[in-house]
């Protein structure tokens, strides 16, 4: 109990003196993780609507694969994305490993499906009610999706949401992929985990806190800005 | 009938192995209000939809004379339960031409001038999900009118409104047969069939039992069925 206070007032020691190296690893933190989202959610977000909307083959296997993809190991991402980028991997040319671009794309593989499923299912829920008026209309099939995606928007903000909390406490992924480098690719939750390593509890416990708020302090962005959950509104 | 529109060859719709219409021929001439008529479960709304092209026919044809054209092509449906975006009142109205590539600023001026013509006089900015019964098959039927439609499809567009509500799209409905619009609906409200029909196609299990201008049906039906539906017996 007595850690947990002591981390915390660390925690608030640390934002109110605005510390250098907790301002660094909280931006980069943010800068990995909201990118993967908004990667992700570019791919996510029209892929679960294409989903919804059209009927193929081999439709349910592949809504039953993305299901699947949505516990996919980090871990195991970060050790694939890893063995491609290392130097003597396919993509080690691109001298990628340990940056934070290589960081972002093993992100953005683990919360794709995320963002996608939650989407998937918001549409087709959507698509239901509006199948009949969209087949009347004779909307074409791009606008048909652009429809539901924008009618959909504050469903899938939701997804997209999903995603980045995802990402944000994420460590097994960009703690191989990036390698937790000071100054370079360290971040809130690799930071966590050294220090819990070094025995500095009230330290990991204040990177603790600090993330939790962005987490919060994100969404409750992103609320706002698109006017979710105010009087009669959708 | 003048000018033919449609003709119907013997159409059938089945689904999961069971007929739901048909087999069915008929032809619909090309003016006027067509009324389908029938008790529920008579196969009205299907017919509907197999005309606008929203059902799959199973079997049979269905020919579109080569003078109606425009009939064909611009058509528009009001469905029974109003199909409600997750949109403005003025956005949901203006939707159709948004997709057909009119600028916002267009489409919206023309969507509050449609709202107009049906008596929708709400707040165009509310959200449909907080308009009554009225307004909302309102709002359909001016998102169908947007459209300038040839021809115009409504499924029981006064199921659930009250006797004020009714007339109002009575009179609506009436203003554009008047201007040449082609309307073919369903009800089984007999008081507005005899209101606003031109000619009947009276339906029973999926089958037509009678076909027939109004006048002649109302006064002398044909067929045991619709004499009974008439009288108020209930049909089943």
């Amino acid at each position: 109990m007595n850690d947990i206070l002591q981390g915390l007032a660390r925690a608030a020691k640390l934002v109110v003196t605005l510390n250098a190296d907790l301002v660094e690893i909280t931006l980069l933190s943010l800068q990995v993780s909201l990118g993967a989202a908004v990667i992700g959610s570019a791919i996510g977000l029209p892929l679960g609507a294409w989903l919804a909307i059209n009927r193929f083959p081999a439709r349910r296997t592949v809504i039953a694969l993305l299901n699947a993809l949505m516990g996919l190991p980090p871990v195991v991402v970060g050790l694939i994305v890893y063995v491609l980028f290392s130097r003597s991997g396919p993509l080690g040319v691109l001298g990628l490993l340990f940056t934070p671009t290589a960081m972002v794309i093993a992100q953005v593989i683990i919360i794709t499906p995320i963002i996608a499923s939650v989407a998937h299912q918001a549409i087709r829920e959507l698509w239901a009610d509006y199948h009949d008026l969209l087949i009347s209309l004779e909307a074409r099939r791009h606008q048909r999706i652009a429809t539901l995606l924008w009618d959909g928007r504050r469903a899938l903000m939701t997804a997209s949401l999903a995603g980045f909390g995802r990402g944000i406490g994420e460590v097994g992924a960009i703690m191989i992929v990036g390698g937790n480098i000071d100054h370079a690719t360290r971040v809130l939750t690799t930071a966590i985990a050294l220090e819990t390593g070094k025995g500095e509890f009230d330290m990991a416990l204040a990177l603790g806190f600090v993330l939790i708020g962005l987490a919060i302090a994100v969404n409750l962005a992103l609320h706002i800005l698109s006017r979710t959950e105010r009087g009669s509104r959708w | 009938m003048v000018n033919a529109m449609v003709a119907l060859d013997r159409v059938e719709l089945r689904r999961g192995g069971r007929v739901i219409v048909g087999p069915i021929s008929l032809r619909l001439g090309g003016e006027g209000i067509t009324m389908a008529m029938g008790p529920n479960g008579a196969g009205k709304t299907t017919l509907l939809r197999a005309l606008h092209g929203l059902e799959r026919v199973s079997s049979g044809q269905i020919h579109w004379d080569e003078d109606a054209r425009a009939l064909r092509e611009r058509q528009a449906f009001v469905f029974q339960t109003p199909i409600l975006m997750r949109r403005s009142v003025l956005d949901s109205i203006a939707y159709p031409l948004r997709l057909r590539g009119v600028r916002r600023g267009a489409a919206r001026e023309r969507a509050a001038e449609c709202a107009e013509n049906v008596g929708l006089r709400v707040s165009l900015r509310k959200d449909v999900s907080t308009l009554s019964g009225g307004e909302k098959q309102k709002m359909a039927l001016a998102r169908a009118l947007i459209m300038d439609p040839a021809l115009l499809f409504l499924d029981e567009p006064s199921a659930n409104l009250d006797g004020r509500s009714t007339r109002e799209i009575e009179e609506i409905l009436d203003h554009f047969r008047a201007r040449g619009t082609r309307i073919v609906m369903s009800t089984h409200d007999i008081g507005q069939a005899r209101r606003l029909a031109d000619d009947v196609v009276f339906m029973h299990h999926g089958h037509l039992v009678e076909q027939a201008p109004s006048a002649a049906f109302f006064d002398a039906p044909q067929s045991q069925q619709a004499k009974a539906y008439l009288q108020g017996d209930i049909v089943i």
